[in-house]
Formats: structure tokens, C-alpha cells, sequence
């Protein structure tokens, strides 16, 4: 478990944007269940400054969508658990009213749901869901409300938005109603964007260019995103830096360059090679890594990637390694007693055999 | 604190359970009491005569409109009748014409609703569009016109509100088979040779049992109500034969004088209904706890 | 839209075809000989043939269909052997009166069911979600002729605040009695009716607000009550919508044992009056015209359904 925190410096910044954003420190999150308590975020670190991008990734389970949505303050109250801290803008999130917290929804801090097909209120026009937004978090009048959602719908690349403006969700196509998600999330112009794996429901073009679209509009907007996926190919070329997670636990993190340059955990090789193909259907689960994820009821001791683990030792499955400083890169931290040597890194594009 | 908050879906929503609190369903306390006071109401009018209870139809002039004494626990009625074993007796046209009706639906709706699931095709299109033209006919008009005519005696009634009952039973039933019809156990089953037969009382029937009991229970309690309604419409079994429905019917006259009277039919009708539709529920619930894990 | 009304009308017409055959067959079939109604039993075979004629009654049955259906279809109910009312008059008489006890009993109802839902949603398992909850399975157990029984012995014979049985006076004649008659009935109505909407509700409610797009609405820093009322009532309110079209069918000739016990002269009471006097053609006029409601009925709460739900015109 991390004590430390995830240092700021030698991260590539926006040369505008300068302070922290966002700051998690040691964060918990848990919950109830029939079966026992459910460790679904377990002391993760992280830190994003203004404008800047991180790529969440781990296979599924791993806690990326509890950790998303712990930052957000938006997890069922009654059976979960939390510790640690989250200062948003200066704000801490953990423990925080709804009240509060309602201040900062859609206003600072706005999120893209996993799926357009569920997250879309099926009842309710494209135009209200976007305006009641303006609405509440700024002063705008009916007609400015409509008429910046019909600029926000060209924006995101909706063709002919005065008219699909009156639709309903149903009417649109999978690839439309993320865009309409995205334009929902980005009205009030929010400091902080969390994606939490924007593109899986959709075919794989249409993933290029959604992808493509937040990084534009991120760009223009200097807008710090969190974009969480399954898939390192994804978050390759579009983050400035990069956590990788493991049942519940940042296990390393770098930045994107020298993450696929250098990684060190033979899981995050593991999640690189078992990158989804293009002829699988969308939003497989992930069994490519070989061996079943950990119970996170009752974690194994040592490292809890351990009994999947080419490389694990006596000591792997006994002693749970710390996140620690790379001894070449101050900046590198990762969770591992058996790094894989230097510059072993695979690239992005090519698919390496599997381990 | 929100509200919503409580309530709304987690990230995972297969884990959540729907009141986000976790805890198993279980059944209650409360179950196994009704339970118990259906079990007791059904034994006790089985067994009637053999329990000591004085004449139903007795008269006794010498002791009318009685509240409870302890010669009559329950009092006696405009004639002097015991109520306590008035009651009882009364038990049994509830129990046959609530059960016996419900049966009837059953066996042949029921069957009908799982055959109908289980092979599709022509059979369900035509029995269901029977069945949706049946239900916009108004069951409730024709059942008393029917009986009205027909005549009213216990077993006309059953007969006729258990015929009444088939359209809705088998809707009822075909829904609960559909969902496990396609389910990998069934196709197995097929492809091993299973017969038609078997895999319906075998691999179907199992399955849908306890949706069938929660809405056999729940239609039972329908039924004694209906047989209620007859009653105060004059059309049920006739005086002096003692049911719940005659006896809150008559009770009426003396209203003002005797209200004992109308209370303890009423009171065992609602305890009885009540136990119906907390054990048909309970069933269910439980059943659905169940059905998520799969 | 229009293509899915279209079709449903279609189904509309076919359902009212065969509904007119079963009411029309239903009563040809059931025993009973109107000539000994209209004539004593102990008259000759030979005028008795003559009423046949007169009625019709001596044609072959598919022609009487077809005879009886091109009246109604005219509006001509036939009229009454006993009452010589005609049926057309009967039911205008009545109609009214169950159009007032459903309007007033709904009201009551959906007024109380809704909020109380709406309440008990919000926190499943708190302390109002439980007691209304329990409180809804007493009322289930609670037949109408109950409730009755012991309304009248508290508020008619000991309290005196509403009339007993027997005293309904016309809304043309003296509106405020007539409201005051009507409170009572339309109460045991309404107990029925809520218990039906306020468990639909609460379970569909409970089950929207776990759906992804609220988790997104609050994400948008929505209020609870707006989300509530604009996010969660509209796509949980189908099956609460289909069960009133339901209720208010069956109340319509449902209501009987509350009109009979209180002699209310509605439908419900002169179906019963009509079925004691074996009174055919009233009681056949009165199950054709209960079943025509209860189909149209459902085909107006399809044509709300599109309107709550835009998905569903959509095939
Ligand atoms: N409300 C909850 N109650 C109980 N367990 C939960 C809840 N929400 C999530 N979990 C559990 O927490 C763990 C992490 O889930 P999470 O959804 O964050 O994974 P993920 O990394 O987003 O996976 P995916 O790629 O499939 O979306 C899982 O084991 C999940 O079952
Ligand atoms: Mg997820």
C-alpha cells in the first residue's frame, strides 16, 4: 500500500495551466456486501494538474469505475464505506454533503458514462437533457439554454442539431448519443472531465473518433480528463500520464511515454498484450490474462497479482510490494519485487506473444 | 444526505441489491405465523366435526344476539346460532371455492401457459390472442350473470369463477415458463432426448413452481372475495349454510344492536386474506433473490 | 405513430367484434325462457309462439346476431320485457353516476398512492416505506364488503357523518348531498385503488433509480425532487398507467357491490337489479357496454403509453 504520494514534477504540463486540480490520497473505498466487504479502491494516490490527462487502466474488476466515481462523489451511500481524501479545486470530496457536492456536479466536474445506450434518460429530449444543466449552473433563459445546446450538438459533430435536438435518445445511433453524453458532460464548461471507458459500447471506428473528439474539445477547453479504459492502446497516444490499476491498487504509474518505453510490472505487460483485437466484440470481458482476478473480499497475501504472475517468487506471495520510485526514474513508481528488465517495453501498435 | 443516494445504482449494478442494503431476504417471523393461521384455518374446518363445536344451524331462541360468553366464545347471531362454529363451517366455502377455483385455473391454464411457452409457434399465438380476447370481456359481469342463472350452488360457483380464472392463469404462467423456456438447461435437455413430457414436469415445472404458488395463493385470496361480493348479492351458497360472506352479509341487519356480529367473520376473512397475500408475497421475493444468482 | 395507432385501432375493432359475439352468445345460451318471463308459465304454447315472432326470437340464431348487432350499432339497445325501460335510457341514467365515483374515488386514490410512492422510494426500507407498505397489505386483505360493513357502523349508525344506505340523492337535485353520498363509497373504492398504484409505483420507482441514466442526472447536480419528479416518475409510471385502465374498467361494473350495498343506482346496481328480475336484454346492454369501455379504455392508455414513452411507438 502507498503511503507516498505520486510526485508532480517531470510530468509534462500546459505551459497556461500551472497547481494541482485534483489531489486522492490514500483513497478507500468499500463495500457491503452479503458475502463481506468488498475492497473495490484500496489506497490509491493520484495527483492531475490543470488541463492535463490521465489514462486509468486495468482489466475489469479492477476498480476503475468505484475509483471514477469515488472522485466524483457519486457511489450508493448506504453500503459504502470511505476513507482517504479527495481535494477537488480545493474541496474535499470524501465525506462531503450532497449539497456541496451538487455545486460541483456538471458544473466542475462532469463525467461520460461507459454506456450511451443506459445513461441517457430514454423519456426525455436531447434538449432538456442538455439544458437542464445550463439551467441550474448558470443564468441562462430558455432560448440561450436551447440555443448554446444546438451549438454544443455541432460541437460534439452532430449533423443538423436544431433538428436532433427535439429527438429522443432512442432515435439517435450508439456513436450520436455518446457525442450527445459528451455534450451533456461539457455544457457548463467543466474543469475537470471524468471518462470512464467512453467508447466500449460502440464499433471500433466510431471509437477512433470519439476519442479524437475529447481530445480536440479537451485541448480547446484546457480541460484536465480522466480517461479510463481496459485498453492501453487506447490511452497510448491521447494521455499525458498513465495509473495502472490492479485490484483496487495503483500497481504503476509514469508517464505515458515512458510507461510503454519502460513498464515495469509483468501485469501491465500482461494488459498491453491481451489488448482487445479489433474482431472482438465490444466491451469483452477481459479473460486474456490468463488466471482468474483476485476475490477482493478476501485479497491474497503478498502481491495480489502473485498466483497469475510468470515471475513470482516466495516472496511475491507472501510480502505485498510497495508502490516505490523507479532507481532510474524518480517519477516511475510501480509495485513490484521482479520488475521486467529495462526497455523491454512493446510498442503500441504491434502485438507482442503472449507471456 | 440524499435520498436518491441511497438508492441509486452503484457501479456495479448486478452487485446491488434493490433497496441498496444488503441483506439476504429472508422470510419472517411474520411467515411462519400466517402460515400458521392458514394451516390452523384449513385443519380446523377439515376436522369441524370432530372438534365439539355445537350445530352450526342450530337455533336457540333463548340465547340471541349474544356478544361472547363463555358458552358461545364468539357469540350468537339473530337466531342464536354459535358463531364460533359458524365460522368454521363458514371456512369451508371459502377454502373450496377459493382452492377448488384456482385449481381449475390452474390445471387447465397453467397448462396451457407452459405448453404455450415451452413450444411456441402457432399454439402460443392462438391461445394467446384467445386469451387477451377473454380479458377484455368483462369475467366479472359474466361470473355473476352465469352464476345469477346458471344457479349457485358451491360447486357451480367454483366451477364457474375457476373457468373465469383461466385466461389471466395462463398469462400469468406462460410469462413465468418463458424465461426459463430458453435458458441452457432446457436446450440440453432437449439435445440429450429428453421428451416434451418430461422436460415440462422435470426441468420446467421446478423452476416455475414457486411463481406459480405465489399467484396460486394471491388468486385464492381473489377468489374468497369474490365468493364475498356473491354473497351480499344473495347469489352465493344459500341460508342457512353458513359462509364468512353470508355471515358479514347478515350481519348486517342487526348492525347497530350486535356488532360482534359482523366482526369475527370479518375479522377471519381479513386474517385469512391477509395470510394469502404475505406468503404469496414472501414467495416471491425469495424466489426473485434466487432467480439473480443464476 | 400514426401507423402504430393505426394498428391498434385495427385490433381495436376486431376485439369489440368478438366481445359483442361472446356478451350476444352468453346470454342466448345461458337457461332461462323469456316468454316464461314476459308471460307466466302457465300460458299457451300458441301466444308464446306469437311473442317469439313478435321478439324475433324464432330465427335462427346467427340472424338474431346480426339483427341485434346492426341495432346496436344504431345506438337501439333493445328494450326492456320487464322494466319497458329501454336499456339506452338504463344505462344513461346510470352511467353518470359511476363516471362521478370514478372521478372522485381516482382522485383520492392517485392522490394519496403517488406521493406516498414517491415518499417510500426514496428510502426503501425506512420507517414510512415500511409502514405503508404493511399498511398496503392490510388494505389488500380488505374486501370491499368489509370495509363497508364497519364504515357504516363507525361513521353512519355511531358518528352520523355520512348518510347510511339508501339515502343518495341526485347531483341534479341537490349537489352537495349528493357529493356527501357519494364520499362514502367512493372511499371503499379508492382503499382498493391505492393499494394497486402505491405498490406498482413504489417498485417501479425503486427500480428506475437504479438505472445508469440517474446515477447521470445526478451527475449533472440535478436536485433530488427534480429528478424525481422529471427523471424518475415519467418511464415508472407505464405500468401504474396500465393498471388504472384496468381498475377504472372493472370499477365501472365492479363497483356493484358498493352501489348495491349503499343503493347507489348506478351500473354496478342495475346490473344487479337486472340479473335478480332475469332481466336479459338490460344485463346483456350493460356487459356489451362494460366491455366496450374496458377496450376502449385500453386503447386510450396505449395511446398514453406513446406519449410517456416515445420507444414504444417506434416498431
Ligand atoms: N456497489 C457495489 N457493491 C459491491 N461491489 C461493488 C459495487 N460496485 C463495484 N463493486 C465491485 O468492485 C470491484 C471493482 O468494480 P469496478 O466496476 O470499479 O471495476 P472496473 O475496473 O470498472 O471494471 P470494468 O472494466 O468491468 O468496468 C468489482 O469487483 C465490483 O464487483
Ligand atoms: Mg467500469
Amino acid at each position: 500500500m502507498s503511503g507516498e504520494l505520486v510526485v508532480d514534477e517531470g510530468f509534462p504540463t500546459e505551459e497556461e495551466t500551472q497547481g494541482l486540480l485534483l489531489k486522492v490520497t490514500d483513497l478507500k473505498t468499500s463495500f457491503a456486501t452479503p458475502r463481506g466487504r468488498v475492497r473495490a479502491v484500496d489506497g490509491v494516490s493520484l495527483e492531475l494538474g490543470r488541463g492535463e490527462t490521465l489514462g486509468i487502466v486495468g482489466e475489469s474488476g479492477s476498480g476503475k469505475t468505484v475509483l471514477s466515481r469515488s472522485i466524483m462523489g457519486l457511489l450508493p451511500r448506504r453500503t459504502t464505506t470511505q476513507s482517504g481524501s479527495i481535494v477537488f479545486d480545493g474541496t474535499e470530496i470524501v465525506g462531503a454533503e450532497d449539497k456541496t457536492l451538487r455545486t460541483l456536479w456538471g458544473a466542475k466536474i462532469a463525467m461520460v458514462f461507459q454506456d450511451p445506450m443506459t445513461s441517457l434518460n430514454p423519456v426525455v429530449r436531447i434538449e432538456r437533457q442538455i439544458t437542464e444543466s445550463l439551467r441550474l449552473h448558470t443564468s441562462m433563459d430558455k432560448a440561450e439554454a436551447k440555443a448554446t445546446a444546438i451549438s454544443l450538438l455541432g460541437q460534439v459533430g452532430i449533423p443538423s442539431p436544431t433538428e436532433r435536438v427535439r429527438n429522443y435518445p432512442h432515435q439517435l445511433s450508439g456513436g450520436m448519443r455518446q457525442r450527445v453524453t459528451i455534450a451533456i458532460a461539457l455544457a457548463c464548461s467543466p474543469r475537470l472531465l471524468l471518462a470512464d471507458e467512453p467508447t466500449t459500447g460502440l464499433d471500433v471506428t466510431v471509437q477512433a473518433q470519439i476519442l479524437d473528439l475529447l481530445s480536440s474539445l479537451q485541448q480547446e477547453r484546457h480541460m484536465a480528463v480522466i480517461l479510463v479504459t481496459h485498453d492501453l492502446g487506447v490511452v497510448a497516444t491521447r494521455t499525458d500520464k498513465i495509473a495502472v490499476m490492479y485490484a483496487g491498487r495503483i500497481v504503476e504509474t509514469t508517464t505515458t511515454r515512458r510507461l510503454f518505453a519502460d513498464m515495469a510490472m509483468p501485469y501491465t505487460k500482461a494488459l498491453l498484450n491481451s489488448t482487445p483485437r479489433i474482431s472482438d466484440p465490444s466491451h469483452t470481458r477481459l479473460t486474456a490474462i490468463d488466471g482468474r482476478p483476485p476475490d477482493l473480499i478476501n485479497p491474497p497475501p503478498g502481491c495480489a497479482f502473485a498466483p497469475r504472475c510468470e515471475s513470482a517468487t516466495d516472496q511475491c506471495r507472501t510480502e505485498a510490494p510497495p508502490l516505490r520510485p523507479a532507481p532510474s526514474d524518480p517519477t516511475h513508481l510501480f509495485a513490484c519485487w521482479n520488475p521486467l528488465p529495462g526497455g523491454t517495453a512493446g510498442r503500441v501498435t504491434t502485438l507482442e506473444e503472449s507471456p | 444526505m440524499s435520498d436518491i443516494a441511497a438508492t441509486v445504482a452503484s457501479a456495479a449494478p448486478e452487485a446491488a441489491d434493490d433497496d441498496g442494503i444488503v441483506k439476504k431476504k429472508k422470510v419472517g417471523v411474520f411467515f411462519w405465523i400466517f402460515a400458521g393461521w392458514v394451516a390452523l384455518v384449513v385443519l380446523a374446518s377439515i376436522l369441524a366435526p370432530l372438534l365439539g363445536l355445537q350445530d352450526p344451524n342450530n337455533a336457540n331462541f333463548d340465547a340471541i344476539n349474544q356478544g361472547p360468553t363463555t358458552a358461545h366464545l364468539l357469540g350468537t347471531d339473530d337466531l342464536g346460532r354459535d358463531i364460533l362454529s359458524r365460522v368454521i363451517y363458514g371456512a369451508r366455502v371459502s377454502l373450496i371455492v377459493g382452492f377448488g377455483a384456482m385449481t381449475i385455473g390452474m390445471i387447465f391454464g397453467g397448462t396451457l401457459g407452459m405448453v404455450a411457452a415451452y413450444r411456441r409457434g402457432a399454439v402460443d399465438s392462438f391461445v394467446s390472442a384467445v386469451s387477451y380476447v377473454m380479458l377484455a370481456f368483462p369475467a366479472l359481469v359474466a361470473v355473476i350473470a352465469i352464476v345469477a342463472f346458471w344457479g349457485h350452488d358451491i360447486w357451480k360457483i367454483t366451477i364457474i369463477v375457476g373457468i373465469a380464472s383461466i385466461p389471466l392463469v395462463y398469462r400469468v404462467v406462460r410469462a413465468a415458463t418463458l424465461s426459463y423456456a430458453t435458458r441452457e438447461f432446457v436446450t440440453a435437455a432437449k439435445s440429450q432426448g429428453a421428451t416434451d413430457i418430461r422436460i415440462l414436469t422435470r426441468e420446467l415445472l421446478p423452476n416455475v413452481l414457486p411463481a406459480i404458488i405465489s399467484f396460486f395463493l394471491i388468486g385464492v385470496a381473489s377468489v374468497i372475495i369474490l365468493e364475498g361480493a356473491l354473497a351480499f348479492l344473495g347469489l352465493s351458497v344459500q341460508p342457512p349454510t353458513a359462509s364468512w360472506g353470508n355471515m358479514i352479509s347478515e350481519s348486517r341487519t342487526y348492525l347497530s344492536q350486535n356488532p360482534w356480529l359482523a366482526l369475527f367473520p370479518s375479522l377471519a376473512m381479513f386474517l385469512f386474506l391477509i395470510a394469502l397475500n404475505l406468503i404469496g408475497d414472501s414467495l416471491r421475493q425469495v424466489l426473485d433473490v434466487q432467480d439473480s444468482k443464476l | 405513430m400514426a401507423k402504430f395507432l393505426f394498428k391498434r385501432a385495427l385490433a381495436l375493432i376486431a376485439i369489440l367484434f368478438v366481445v359483442s359475439i361472446g356478451t350476444f352468445f352468453l346470454i342466448h345460451l345461458l337457461p332461462g325462457d323469456p316468454t316464461v318471463t314476459i308471460l307466466g308459465p302457465n300460458d299457451t304454447a300458441h301466444n308464446k309462439a306469437v311473442l317469439l315472432q313478435q321478439l324475433g326470437l324464432n330465427k335462427p340464431i346467427w340472424q338474431q346476431y346480426w339483427i341485434w348487432l346492426g341495432n346496436v350499432l344504431t345506438g337501439n339497445l333493445g328494450q326492456s320485457f320487464i322494466t319497458h325501460a329501454t336499456v339506452t335510457s338504463t344505462l344513461a341514467h346510470a352511467v353518470p353516476i359511476d363516471i362521478e365515483l370514478v372521478i372522485i374515488s381516482q382522485v383520492l386514490a392517485l392522490g394519496i398512492a403517488i406521493p406516498l410512492a414517491i415518499a417510500s422510494a426514496r428510502r426503501p426500507n425506512g420507517l414510512l416505506d415500511r409502514v405503508s407498505t404493511t399498511s398496503s397489505f392490510a388494505m389488500l386483505a380488505l374486501p370491499p364488503f368489509i370495509i363497508i360493513v364497519f364504515l357504516v357502523l363507525i361513521f353512519s349508525i355511531h358518528f352520523h357523518v355520512f348518510p347510511g344506505p339508501g339515502s343518495y340523492v341526485p347531483f341534479t337535485q341537490n349537489p352537495w348531498s349528493n357529493l356527501h353520498t357519494m364520499i362514502l363509497p367512493a372511499i371503499v373504492l379508492a382503499v382498493g385503488s391505492i393499494v394497486i398504484y402505491f405498490r406498482l409505483l413504489r417498485g417501479d420507482l425503486i427500480s428506475t433509480l437504479q438505472e445508469e441514466y440517474i446515477t447521470m442526472a445526478r451527475s449533472k447536480g440535478l436536485s433530488d425532487r427534480y429528478i424525481m419528479w422529471r427523471h424518475a416518475l415519467r418511464p415508472s409510471s407505464l405500468s401504474l398507467l396500465a393498471a388504472a385502465g384496468l381498475n377504472i374498467g372493472g370499477l365501472i361494473a365492479g363497483a356493484f357491490v358498493v352501489e348495491y350495498l349503499l343503493a347507489i343506482p348506478g351500473l354496478g346496481y342495475a346490473l344487479v337489479n337486472s340479473i335478480q328480475q332475469v332481466d336479459y336484454l338490460t344485463v346483456q346492454g350493460i356487459t356489451l357496454f362494460v366491455a366496450v369501455v374496458v377496450v376502449v379504455l385500453n386503447f386510450i392508455i396505449d395511446f398514453l403509453f406513446t406519449i410517456l414513452d416515445p420507444r414504444i411507438a417506434r416498431e
